[in-house]
């Protein structure tokens, strides 16, 4: 049995010029210890998909239709007792910019042990413990469990969340832009940090990202989105060197490659679509410089094109 | 030249706009609606009403509840309540608005020049003005005004000369922000002297903001003179709505249950001042950019 | 707490204390005329009294001289004699203390349980019907005069229905079985004035702990207090509340000098012998001595309790409290 299987999600958002559509049919999986990357622009529904699976969607979204199946159950007829009985044993989030993900007025020592008395129906005295380990685990000194977050430094913070999400031992861990406020070589620490954990502990993990470059060392499968939908999933091999959608591709051209030929690396054109009235047909089409008159009036459909890779894109190229 | 056309082309825009906001926003549109008619009542008013209000009454007529001839009834001196509440809505809202005006110089002045200066003349500047903070209000404004007298420049003065620490504190930290601007350092460099710079760029930009600010001030200057009143130290020769209150308890209208005496001033102050306090907040909703509804 | 912060903020309040009495120093010296033969002629005054003011005040000494002997006074409690109750002004204030304090004290409290509640209520439940009553109640009360409201209640409460007495902190001429009887008809006396005050408190109170809340209840940290699987309960309690009560404590404070305004308003309304009625018998007499005293009693009394806030808040807040260190 698959870790966790969403098939055919959409979430609406009310606002209050019209039905926004976040996630507009999106369907991916993920077995026990596998991680997948999901990758793409500012306001594309990453961030939406991974709040709809951890059902922490605020008041003005709706999952409107779909499944979600974590160890084969669904959650979203699930009742608030029962999620909250599962939050964060089954499913923790880091989530992005830890500066304010940690409440100030709370030492971070107790922002960790008390999910462990909460779910592991611990002493305060056996979550210490435990919250001291997690500490050492992610390179903190475990005395500074009695320190407020303001005490910590941007990177000690996103630490202290892994930390924190680590509490009761989650079958999947989502990070949300977990690295995005860092510089570069702390970001390069948290990376290996979570990779670490992750196959020490054979946690699920779903890392979103508008980032491709880091998703290469850290999953085994990535997933890109756009407007909504997802528009390609492959091996992060398939992906890197065997990228069908024109995005995907134009995605990857975005980053320099430190190997690669010194070239200015191209932008793509346009602007991010309008979720309330995004354009017809493939959603792509207004910025695909492959695109064509079917393009702009029907939604391609997923395509296998070999193992595990699949493609939503008319394009004959891209579906052989 | 050619700047100032520049300038003033969109200086009338940016007014257009905020009229536009505020004539959608419910709650700057009910405060100004409230206010011009009570600004209307208190400048035509008295001529609709053909009372005279020093007028006394017959015997009979005093404390008279609501009836025929006196939609309100009338006073303890046999005066019709109506007559006096409309006349009285000139003194009320033209202290509150002198009043504030002086506050509003002062406090502006104030802040600008401190939040320019700096250093000590801003630590001094400041220092007096935490004075008038942490003092209660009033005590203070009780005891100056036993001591100057009660005439009704003397209350203006009072309640101006002590509401203005609010305002000085707002404008420095704006002018301290504004002081920031690249544009203000250039400004500087080509040679412009301080009170140039205070003036035509400083202030223009604090503007917005003590506008927002200002009205609120009279919010309370409005409750302060009804309080003053009220409490004897009002100007017997103009009859506020605060003075009529004070008439009203002082002859124990509260305690006869003549409502008509004490409960339409008070409405009346209730009404402006809740005009007052919505219009501050949806200016300052609208004019500082902190603060948009999340 | 830092001790070097610790000693600037003692300073400061110092000075300002400083600032006050040299105020109310000079306040008695602005009044026209010659305050002797003034006072002489006022008709209030006995011979002996002002012959007594003369030599108390020092003001047949130059002005400095007569301000050392002012400050000289005041610290060995001497704040004049009242000319009304021709006793000490302490003595006259010290009488009056206690219905003041526990008019104010047992008003503040409800206020700020209240306030709060409503304030909490509003921010959880924004935007819909509740938010926009209690919004629009608390505005209302805000705009209200204190003193006004005090005699809507009286014309309701006491005229109308015939609830409570209208004035006083007891029944005058009464006598009573023991001491429960006399403290139920002090209760009763002190409802409506301490309503009154409540809940002119209250709505400030309310509007300030709702815009809190709601800034607090959209941080990152309740929603990641959420995904922990916590109640909501849990999450206002134990998340919220803390982060949100820190604004409170200064608001508390900022309120004192108007908690003042409103006594002062209140007491004469109801008649109830407390401070505030005091000073306004004070006014109404133009009794300077004991208009002095309480104000100076008054002024300083807020000036501290700020200074304790202030300090309080320090203590409380760990991201300022390890700031100095």
């Amino acid at each position: 049995m698959k870790l966790l299987e969403v098939n055919n999600l959409k979430t609406y958002f009310k606002t209050s010029k019209g039905m926004l559509k976040a996630v507009d049919d999106v369907s991916f999986d993920l077995e026990h210890g596998e991680a997948l990357g999901l990758v793409g622009e500012s306001g594309c529904g990453k961030t939406t998909s991974a709040l709809s699976i951890a059902r922490l969607l605020p008041k003005e979204g709706r999952i409107v239709g779909g499944q979600i199946l974590l160890d084969g159950r669904d959650v979203i007829p699930a009742p608030e007792s029962e999620l909250r009985r599962r939050r964060w044993t089954d499913v923790s989030i880091i989530f992005q910019g830890a500066m304010n993900a940690l409440n100030p007025v709370m030492t971070v020592g107790k922002q960790i042990s008390e999910a462990i008395v909460l779910h592991e129906k611990a002493s305060e005295a056996d979550a210490l413990r435990k919250t001291k380990d997690l500490l050492e685990l992610v390179e903190i000194p475990s005395d500074r469990y009695k320190h407020y977050p303001h005490e910590f430094s941007g990177g000690m913070k996103q630490r202290a969340m892994i930390a924190m999400a680590l509490a009761c031992d989650p079958k999947l861990i989502i990070g949300d832009e977990p690295t995005t406020a860092l510089d570069v070589m702390i970001q390069a620490q948290i990376l290996n940090l979570l990779e670490r954990l992750r196959r020490e502990l054979s946690m699920g993990m779903i890392l979103i990202t508008h980032d491709l470059a880091i998703l290469g060392e850290t999953c085994d499968k990535i997933a890109v989105m756009y407007a909504g939908k997802i528009v390609e999933t492959g091996s992060v091999k398939d992906i890197f060197e065997d990228a069908r959608h024109p995005y995907t591709k134009r995605l990857i051209g975005c980053f320099p490659n430190v190997k690669g030929p010194k070239a200015v690396p191209d932008g793509i054109e346009g602007f991010p679509p309008n979720l309330l009235d995004p354009p017809g047909g493939c959603a792509f089409h207004p910025r695909c410089e492959f695109a064509r008159d079917l393009c702009q009036v029907q939604t391609p459909e997923s395509v296998n094109v070999g193992g595990k890779h699949i493609v939503a894109c008319h394009l004959k190229e891209a579906r052989q | 030249m050619a700047g100032n056309s520049v300038k003033a082309k969109l200086r009338k825009r940016k007014i257009k706009a905020f009229v536009r906001q505020v004539l959608a926003n419910k709650m700057a549109l009910f405060g100004t609606v409230v206010l011009l008619l009570f600004i209307l009542v208190a400048i035509f008013g008295p001529l609709l009403v053909p009372f005279s209000v020093l007028e006394f009454g017959e015997v009979e007529d005093m404390l008279n509840p609501p009836g025929p001839g006196h939609i309100l009834g009338t006073d303890d001196m046999g005066r019709d309540v109506l007559g006096y509440l409309i006349a009285g809505s000139r003194i009320s809202l033209l202290v509150g608005a002198l009043a504030t005006g002086i506050s509003m110089v002062i406090g502006t002045v104030i802040g600008i020049v401190s939040g320019y200066s700096g250093k000590v003349i801003d630590n001094v500047l400041m220092r007096i003005t935490d004075f008038f903070l942490v003092i209660p209000w009033l005590p203070l404004m009780m005891v100056l005004a036993a001591i100057l007298g009660t005439s009704i420049w003397n209350i203006i003065v009072v309640i101006g000369v002590t509401s203005w620490a609010g305002t000085a504190r707002v404008v420095r930290s704006q002018t301290l922000s504004v002081r920031e601007n690249q544009f203000v350092e250039r400004t500087v460099s080509i040679g412009a002297g301080s009170g140039h710079i205070m003036l035509h760029h400083i202030l223009p930009n604090v503007f917005p903001l003590v506008f927002a600010n200002t009205i609120l001030i009279a919010a309370a200057a409005i409750t302060s003179e009804t309080t003053l009143s009220f409490l004897g130290l009002g100007d017997p020769a103009h009859a506020s709505w605060g003075m009529m209150l004070h008439y009203a308890f002082e002859t124990g209208a509260t305690s006869t249950g003549a409502w008509w005496y004490f409960l339409p001033p008070g409405l009346c102050v209730v009404a402006v001042v809740l005009a007052f306090t919505l219009m501050g907040y949806a200016f300052d909703e609208i004019l500082n950019p902190k603060l948009k509804e999340r | 707490m830092n001790k070097k912060r610790l000693v600037k903020k003692l300073l400061y309040a110092a000075i300002t204390i400083f600032f006050v009495l040299v105020f109310n120093y000079f306040l008695f010296r602005i009044l026209p005329g010659d305050i002797l033969s003034m006072l002489s002629r006022s008709g209030k005054t006995t011979p002996e009294m002002v012959a007594n003011i003369r030599e108390m005040y020092g003001l047949d000494l130059p002005w400095y001289q007569q301000f050392f002997v002012y400050l000289e006074n005041l610290f060995t409690g001497d704040l004049g004699t009242s000319f009304i109750y021709k006793k000490p002004v302490a003595e006259v204030i010290g009488s009056r203390i206690l219905p003041t304090v526990i008019l104010l004290g047992v008003a503040e409290v409800l206020a700020i349980v209240v306030g709060i509640v409503f304030g909490i209520v509003s921010a959880w439940k924004r935007g819909k019907a509740i938010d926009t009553g209690l919004l629009s109640t608390s505005l209302l009360l805000y705009s209200m005069p204190t003193f006004w409201l005090g005699m809507m209640l009286i014309l309701i409460f006491c005229v109308n229905l015939r609830l409570f007495p209208i004035n006083g902190m007891v029944t005058p001429g009464r006598v009573f079985a023991d001491t429960w009887a006399y403290i139920n008809d002090v209760v009763r006396h002190m409802i409506l004035p301490m309503a009154c005050m409540a809940l002119v408190m209250i709505g400030e109170y309310a509007i300030t702990m709702r815009s809190t809340m709601i800034d607090v209840l959209s941080e990152d940290y309740i929603t990641t207090a959420k995904a922990k699987g916590f109640s909501n309960g849990y999450v206002l309690r134990r998340h919220a509340m803390p982060n949100a009560m820190l604004p409170m404590i200064t608001l508390i404070a900022i309120n004192l000098g108007l908690i003042v305004g409103g006594a002062i308003q209140i007491e004469t309304v109801f008649s109830w012998p407390g401070l505030g009625n005091l000073m306004y018998g004070a006014l109404v007499n133009r009794d300077y001595p004991l208009l002095q005293g309480v104000f100076l009693l008054t002024t300083v009394t807020v000036i501290l309790a700020n200074l304790l806030s202030d300090i309080l808040y320090e203590v409380v807040d760990p991201r300022v409290k390890s700031m100095g260190d």
